[in-house]
Order: structure tokens, then C-alpha cells, then sequence
């Protein structure tokens, strides 16, 4: 009985850390510009489909192709800003969605010409036995996910806290014109934005590739979910989207561990609805921040 | 309806009528019929959208409702396909009061994610119960009406654009109405049109109500002609999709949901010819188009004509 429930849980968990890492992605970019950034599924995708090419295609280095891969994936948040968002400086965020959406119909044209249809894997981060807990059998690459997506946090957690740069962010997330004002140069933090929450998916992707195998359309499905974890722990929350991410993650996997399958997407998608009618800012955020930030 | 719309529908019925007789291939007139359809959807939204200020992130569901309830009912209950059509809007119209009162509290992406949850679950009712289950079912009867059965493309093609110059009069007389100038104002300023003592909430119910009738009915046109659906027809994709040709013909007027339909419908069909490119060029296409028509073709192409007409009366 405990057994299954453990291994429901850790399932869950592993899905809600990636989803977690879309929902950080989202709240990075939500906070510099409150634009909801469809494309961010991609980027997850970006991580997964480079980890590959460079280690499998290209035999290089775990670590040489963790890097290039976060590099591709951080020059692609860079281009998509500054080709992009930038150019606009539009304050309609219908049309900014919009773009973003078509951004990642282009991500996908790109992804599908160069690695096809087919999905892609690679061996776990370290060989090795899968061991026990409680009876349930944990796969070793499951702990490095959940090991990535706290460490992610609390380097995001020490960017934002510690860093000139995170600071920075946080002031132009609080009050734009202000920071502008005391001289902070918001269209770069904008591009980093963009670049920290495109490096920020791929590391999800990097991780969750061995388990889950990784193919180009995989992208919306995981933006969608990420997006619902952001929702789910208030947008703009970092640790909202982290909270958002597991209850989630495991929502699907007990659903489809206890009633079915099928309905692993509904279960989630009720709770969300409910959590958003009873708090309709989010698990932590306030109401009066959701009424200040609107379309 | 004032001149200058009834003109354009004038316009839009005549190449309606003529294309079958310019062109017998129906390759071009099944786009057309899908064309027609997705600009019923798109219409809908473009109210929800551009005068009541609302996002919707779930139309595909009201669709999937509209295809679902009134194939069932004609095709395993033998009502009359007009009779399951009307019924199929009751539903979707019962549907959005559901989703409406609870969601219209809620703002921008919020609101956004909520009727985005309510599509995908929609979606999911579909996949678990609906007839057929994932795969589907087929053998639905084409639309007929009073003992007339549209069976050729031809036909079809024209019950489609019928029905989109009725939804358009309607929607055209409906913001022309004491409603429209309230929705407008409501658009405007919330807080100043509540002022003005106009309940808000109704109106934004009233609304959703519309666009998802619209979307039910467009549902039904889809599934009496292709007579086979599946639960994968009706995802957030095609929400997504719909909401990309409401913004690209722009959400300010109603003429842009329809040239935004056609346009988005007719695109990846020109694409075949780029093969494994198409899905970029695509978007390539649909990036351009938003980052360069920012307002939308339709309000951007009135603009320029009203500057050239400035600029002749100057002269």
C-alpha cells in the first residue's frame, strides 16, 4: 500500500520538478515584462534534443555538452528577445503572447527539420542499480532531477537575492519607470530575462531526457502545464511556481495511479480551476498584486 | 449594419457565389468551407475579444460541444441535423454560463489559463466518453434542411458562408445595440461604466454566451460535413489557432475575424509545396505578420484608405 503510494509520489515528483523549472521560466520573464512567454515549453525541449546531439551525435563530454547545450539554449532566448520582443516594445500583451506562440511554431519548424519526429534519449547521469525506498524503486536519474530543480532554486533564490544583476530584476519587475529612473537599464535586464529563463528549461530538459525521452512536439504540452503551475502558485512567485509545479506533478501521477489514466490532465486542471475561484491570485500570491498586473 | 459594412458583405457574398464558377476544383472550395467555418469561431472571439475585452483560451471546447452533441443526436437518436444543431448550442450555451460566472471574476492570464482548463477538460470528457472514445466516430449524417440535404461541396460551401453573413449581420446589429455601446464603454472603463450603473458581470456573461454559440454552431457545420470526428480536433491547438486569426485580422473589427480566418485556413495549404520547411515558414509567416500589422490586416487596411482619402480631398 505504501509502497505504490511512494512510488506514485516520487513519479510525481519527478514530473512536477520539470514542470516546476517551466513555471520558474515563466515568472523570470513574467516578472521583467509581464509577458507570459509560450515558447518557454520549447526551450525544455531545446535542452533535451542539443543534450543528445552533443553527447550522442557528437560523443563530446557530459560536461562540455551540458555547457554548449545551455549555451544554445541561452543564444536562443537571446535572439528570440532581441529579434523579437524587443523590436516591438509593444505594451498589448495579447499581441505579446502571440508572438511568443508564433515564436515557438517557428522553435518547432526548426526542431522537426533538424532532428525529425522521432524521440531521443541518452543513458542517466551516473550508472548504477535503481535502489529501494520503502519498497518503491527509485530510479537514480529521478534524484538527479529533483536534485537539478532544488538546486536551480536556490541559485534563482541567490540571484535575485544577492546578485547586483538579480536585484535589479527585481526592482524592474516592481516598478519599471522606477528602476529606470535610478539608472537600471530595463531592456538589458529584459534580454536576461530571457536568457536566464531559456537556460532555466533546458536544464529541465537536460535532466528529464534518460527518463522521459525528449521529441520536438513536446514542447505546448509543457507549457501548458509549467503555465498552470505559475497560475497555480501566482504568477510572478518564484516559490509559487515551484509549489504549483509539484502539487501538480503529483496530482497527474496519483490520478493516473489510483483512478486512470486518462484522466491525469483532468484531475490537475479541476484543482487548478478551484484553487483559482477560491484564490483567484494563487496559492501565495495576493489579490491586490493579480488586480495591479492585468492584460 | 451601416452602408459601409453592408457593402463589404455585399462584396464578400459575390466572390462567395461566384468562386465555385471561377474554380471547379473542390481542393479550393473544401478551404473555402473550412474557411467559412473557422471564421464563425473567430467571429465570436473577435466580440469577446476586441469589445468586451476577454480572452478565451477554450473556444475549441464550445466547438467540440457543438460537433459532439448534435452528431449524437442526429446520427444515434435520429433527431432532425437542424434540430441537434439548435440543441447543441443550448448545451454550449449552458456550458459558458458555468465557466462564465465563476471565470469572469478573474483577469488576463488568469482568465486566460481558466478557459484554457475548461477546453482541455472538455477535450478530456471527449477522449473518455464520447462516442468512439480517442479514435472517434463517423456515419454522421450531412446537414439537411426541410428534407435538403447539402451534399455537394457546392452546397455546402454555401450553407457555410449563409451562416457566417447571418452571424455577421447579427453580431453587427448586436454591437450597433444599446449592448454593443454598453460593451464598449465596459471596454473603455470598467470602474466609469459601473458608475454609469451598467451590470458588467451580465453583460461579460452575455457575451461569452455569444461567442460560444457561435463556436457550437461552427462545431455542427464542421461535423455534418466532414461526418467523422475525434476528440483531437478539438484541443487547445485549434483554441490557439482561432485566437491567432482573430489577432492577425485584428480584434477591433469584425471584417478582420473573417479576412484572419480565411487567410490562417488557406496558409498552410500554399505551404505544401516547402515540404519538411512548412511548419517554419508557417510561423515565420504568422511572426512577420504580428510584428508588422500590429493592429491587426483589417483596421490597418481601413487606416491606410481612410489616409488616402484624406490626402485625395486635400488635393
Amino acid at each position: 500500500m505504501l509502497t505504490i503510494f511512494l512510488q506514485f509520489l516520487f513519479s510525481g515528483l519527478t514530473v512536477g520538478a520539470v514542470y516546476a523549472l517551466v513555471g520558474m521560466g515563466f515568472n523570470i520573464i513574467y516578472n521583467a515584462t509581464s509577458i507570459i512567454n509560450l515558447a518557454q515549453g520549447e526551450f525544455v525541449v531545446i535542452g533535451g534534443l542539443m543534450m543528445w546531439f552533443f553527447t550522442d551525435s557528437l560523443h563530446l563530454p557530459f560536461f562540455q555538452s551540458v555547457l554548449l547545450t545551455l549555451l544554445t539554449a541561452g543564444l536562443v532566448g537571446l535572439l528570440m528577445e532581441r529579434l523579437t520582443i524587443k523590436p516591438l516594445k509593444s505594451t498589448d500583451l495579447l499581441l505579446m503572447i502571440m508572438i511568443t506562440i508564433s515564436v515557438s511554431i517557428v522553435l518547432r519548424g526548426i526542431l522537426s527539420f533538424k532532428f525529425g519526429k522521432d524521440p531521443y534519449g541518452y543513458p542517466a547521469f551516473t550508472e548504477g542499480e535503481p535502489f529501494e525506498l520503502g519498497g518503491a524503486i527509485i530510479q537514480q536519474q529521478t534524484l538527479w532531477v529533483i536534485g537539478i530543480t532544488a538546486l536551480c532554486i536556490v541559485l534563482l533564490f541567490l540571484f535575485y537575492n544577492k546578485t547586483i544583476i538579480g536585484k535589479a530584476m527585481r526592482a524592474c519587475a516592481f516598478d519599471t519607470t522606477a528602476a529606470q529612473l535610478v539608472g537600471i537599464n530595463v531592456s538589458q535586464m529584459v534580454m536576461i530575462s530571457f536568457v536566464l529563463s531559456a537556460i532555466v528549461g533546458a536544464v529541465g530538459g537536460i535532466a528529464i531526457t534518460p527518463i522521459s525521452l525528449m521529441e520536438y512536439d513536446k514542447g505546448p504540452m509543457l507549457a501548458v502545464k509549467g503555465f498552470c503551475a505559475a497560475i497555480m502558485g501566482g504568477l510572478g512567485r518564484g516559490r509559487g511556481a515551484v509549489i504549483g509545479g509539484f502539487i501538480i506533478g503529483i496530482l497527474e501521477s496519483m490520478t493516473a495511479g489510483y483512478i486512470h489514466s486518462g484522466l491525469k490532465d483532468a484531475v490537475a486542471l479541476i484543482i487548478l480551476l478551484l484553487v483559482l475561484y477560491l484564490r483567484p491570485a494563487g496559492i501565495l500570491g495576493s489579490s491586490a498584486a493579480a488586480r495591479l498586473r492585468r492584460f | 449594419m451601416n452602408r459601409g459594412n453592408a457593402l463589404v458583405l455585399l462584396a464578400v457574398l459575390g466572390i462567395v457565389v461566384a468562386l465555385p464558377f471561377i474554380s471547379s476544383s473542390s481542393y479550393i472550395i473544401t478551404i473555402g468551407v473550412f474557411a467559412g467555418i473557422n471564421a464563425l469561431i473567430a467571429i465570436g472571439l473577435c466580440i469577446l475579444m476586441g469589445y468586451a475585452g476577454q480572452v478565451s483560451l477554450g473556444q475549441a471546447g464550445f466547438y467540440g460541444i457543438g460537433a459532439y452533441v448534435s452528431s449524437v443526436l442526429s446520427q444515434q437518436y435520429g433527431l432532425p441535423v437542424l434540430a441537434g444543431t439548435f440543441a447543441a448550442m443550448i448545451v454550449a450555451a449552458l456550458a459558458s454560463v458555468v465557466l462564465a460566472v465563476p471565470s469572469l471574476r478573474l483577469k488576463g492570464h488568469y482568465l486566460a489559463v481558466a478557459t484554457l482548463s475548461f477546453g482541455e477538460i472538455i477535450n478530456i470528457i471527449l477522449n473518455e466518453w464520447g462516442p468512439g472514445g480517442p479514435s472517434g466516430f463517423g456515419d454522421i449524417p450531412r446537414f439537411e434542411i426541410a428534407g435538403y440535404s447539402f451534399d455537394s461541396t457546392e452546397s455546402y460551401f454555401y450553407l457555410v458562408w449563409g451562416f457566417v453573413a447571418v452571424v455577421i449581420i447579427f453580431s453587427f446589429n448586436v454591437i450597433n445595440s444599446r449592448t454593443g455601446r454598453a460593451l464598449r464603454a465596459m471596454h473603455g472603463s470598467e470602474l466609469a461604466s459601473k458608475a454609469m450603473g451598467l451590470d458588467i458581470t451580465a453583460l461579460k456573461i452575455k457575451v461569452f454566451i455569444l461567442s460560444a454559440v457561435y463556436a457550437s454552431l461552427a462545431g455542427s457545420l464542421y461535423a455534418h460535413y466532414v461526418t467523422f470526428i475525434s476528440p483531437g480536433s478539438f484541443t487547445l491547438f485549434y483554441s490557439i489557432l482561432v485566437l491567432m486569426m482573430a489577432v492577425i485580422g485584428g480584434i477591433t473589427n469584425l471584417w478582420g475575424a473573417v479576412a484572419g480566418a480565411v487567410l490562417i485556413t488557406i496558409l498552410p495549404e500554399l505551404l505544401r509545396s516547402f515540404e519538411e520547411f512548412d511548419v517554419l515558414v508557417y510561423g515565420l509567416i504568422l511572426t512577420l505578420c504580428l510584428m508588422f500589422f500590429r493592429k491587426g490586416l483589417v483596421p490597418l487596411l481601413i487606416e491606410r484608405v481612410r489616409m488616402i482619402r484624406g490626402a485625395l480631398a486635400r488635393n
